[in-house]
């Protein structure tokens, strides 16, 4: 069996009393969308902080491409190889959308402290960043400060901002959180090529979205995950219906 | 005008204008203005080294005068010994060489930047503040309690430190090496911000978490523009010490840490020629109003006020609109 691109086992981590998350094992396979779902509140938010490397967990371990990263910073994550997007968008307002994308570029080369030539003019900066912005569809909207984007424009920057890392692996909250039934759709068909590029653990509470691409789905409650499994599985798990399905269907 | 080519012209009439004023005063015989030029081109160079951290990194530093200062005592310590012939500490003799003295002082700022740095750039907001204050007030209370080297009184430096080729006791040959570094300076800050590493460090302003999650560590980043921002202040005070002849512990206080956030504030914080501007508008309310008044301060912090309600991209903000990151 091919290795998981991520491992995570047994990780947990309280706030004060709170746990939010609570002994959670999964992996992620090289070339498969793992869908994670689950109730507001549940702990999606805060286990992707963890992989990530924003939370520190206060037990488990964290393994991207059989290394362990438990206790690397999130820059040392991201530049092993693990592409993160935002729930709320998280971009540099003043910088245009091209910028936005070249610093990710500029990142995954290194060199940032290089102190001399400028980026405007550095081809292998800008040419990919033309490249990636096309690709999710921004190519007419390249100079435009990314403050001044709309929120789904913005949700499609934080798409190439990632694909301009050429992660190991994406992680990727709530892509299509405020985007439309149109945007959603088409990002819908947009993701699931990507999956050919590198795994994605994908926390969605679009469920048309997520029944469409996930070739897994765990269900996180009260930060512990509940069922693991494919679509057809999951949608037939009793527990799963009381603790979510059946409160989403019956709302 | 497109707002860029006005920031350019603008740019262009501060470098002309600050070069043009003291020939003018030389022509028709007025020398304090060749001094108050040089003053406003060293006050500038200071700021230009600040508005690295401040306004491309978003670093409020509040303890800068701790590096203008240090500047000032390397000139005076060394002139000081090279006067005296007593070495310094581990034999090392004085120097009366601006060659020397300032790369002594820009190693010695950086330094020190470096540990300071490292100790308080994790901490962010009125924590940063507050250490980098604290630092710069502990050097203040070492000067003054330092009686070697004057203590409270400071330390007069007699004869002006040399430089190959020049008469350096002419003002004007102070004014030609403060304009100089200052040029030098200008260019050095137009590089760092338009290459890489700038792109990272105002991304860092803005946003540090999303800089980190593309794989740059803000940390590191932003240590090495508050290093290259000491070094920078730290120069400019080496060469206000020459200019005044004199250097003292008031150099390190909060006060001149203030100005030179007054400075970058009211000239446009993080843009290439507001501290220029800011220098010039600053010296000039020092002469105009500090003439007239004891309270000149006072009028200063009022227009400071307008500035950061009103106008918060200071002088080149007003004429030349918001900065474009392409
Ligand atoms: N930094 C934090 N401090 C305290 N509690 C937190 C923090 N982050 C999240 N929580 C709590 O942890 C729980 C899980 O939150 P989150 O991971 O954001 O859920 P989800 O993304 O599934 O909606 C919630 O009860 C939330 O209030
Ligand atoms: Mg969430």
């Amino acid at each position: 069996m091919a290795e998981p691109v991520l491992d995570l086992a047994g990780v947990s981590k309280s706030f004060g009393a709170l746990k939010a998350t609570q002994d959670v094992s999964l992996t992620l396979m090289p070339g498969e969308i793992h869908a994670l779902i689950g109730p507001n509140g549940a702990g999606k938010s805060t286990l992707m902080a963890l992989v990530s490397g924003k939370l520190a967990p206060d037990s488990g371990r964290i393994v991207v491409q059989g290394q362990d990263v438990s206790g690397l910073s999130v820059a040392q994550r991201a530049r092993l190889g693990l592409g993160r997007s935002f729930q709320v968008s998280s971009l540099i307002p003043e910088y245009s959308a091209r910028r936005n994308v070249m610093l990710a570029l500029q990142a995954r080369q290194g060199h940032s402290y290089r102190m001399l030539w400028p980026v405007r003019r550095d081809r292998s900066l800008t040419e990919p960043a033309e490249e990636i912005l096309a690709r999710v569809g921004l190519e007419g909207r390249a100079s435009v400060p990314s403050e001044t984007l709309s929120h789904g424009e913005r949700r499609l920057l934080e798409i190439a901002v990632a694909l301009a890392l050429e992660p190991a692996a994406f992680l990727l909250d709530e892509p299509m959180a405020g985007m439309g039934a149109e945007g959603a759709r088409t990002l819908t068909a947009f993701l699931d090529t990507l999956r050919a590029e590198a795994p994605i653990l994908l926390v969605e509470h679009d469920m048309d979205a997520v029944f469409a691409l996930a070739d897994r789905v765990s269900v996180l409650a009260n930060g512990r995950v509940i069922a693991t499994g494919s679509v057809a599985e999951i949608r037939a798990d009793p527990a799963v219906r009381e603790a979510y399905l059946g409160e989403e269907e019956g709302a | 005008m497109d707002e860029t080519r006005k920031e350019f012209w603008l740019n262009a009439v501060l470098l002309i204008g600050l070069f043009a004023t003291p020939v003018i005063a030389l022509m028709i015989d007025e020398p304090f203005y060749v001094t108050l030029s040089t003053r406003v081109a060293i006050f500038a160079l200071a700021a230009v080294g600040l508005n690295i951290a401040l306004g491309l990194g978003g670093m409020v530093s509040f303890g800068h005068a701790l590096y203008f200062g240090l500047g000032g005592y390397v000139a005076g310590i060394m002139a000081h010994h090279a006067f005296s012939g007593v070495p310094m500490v581990f034999g090392l003799s004085g120097s009366d060489q601006m060659l020397v003295i300032w790369p002594v002082a820009m190693l010695l700022s950086g330094l020190i930047a470096a540990i300071v740095g490292a100790l308080s750039l994790r901490t962010s907001g009125i924590f940063f503040i507050m250490i980098t204050l604290a630092f710069a007030q502990m050097a203040y209370y070492f000067a003054i309690g330092w009686p070697t080297y004057g203590g409270e009184d400071g330390l007069s430096i007699f004869v002006r430190n040399q430089f190959p080729g020049l008469n350096t006791m002419q003002t004007w040959n102070m004014f030609l090496l403060a304009y100089g570094a200052l040029v030098i300076a200008l260019v050095l800050f137009a590089m760092l911000r338009n290459a890489r590493f700038g792109a990272a460090l105002m991304a860092i302003r803005q946003n540090p978490e999303r800089v980190a999650a593309v794989g740059i560590s803000p940390f590191g980043i932003k240590l090495a523009a508050f290093v290259i921002s000491g070094m920078i202040t730290g120069l400019s005070g080496a060469m206000m010490a020459d200019l005044n002849r004199f250097v003292s512990p008031s150099m390190m206080s909060w006060h001149t840490s203030g100005q030179l956030i007054v400075i970058c504030i009211l000239g446009g914080v993080g843009r290439l020629f507001g501290p220029v501007a800011g220098a010039a508008v600053f010296v000039g309310f020092e002469v105009v109003f500090g003439g007239l008044t004891q309270h000149w301060q006072f009028w200063l912090g009022l227009v400071l006020l307008g500035v950061v309600l009103f106008a918060r991209g200071g002088v080149i903000g007003i004429i030349a609109g918001r900065e474009r990151h392409g």
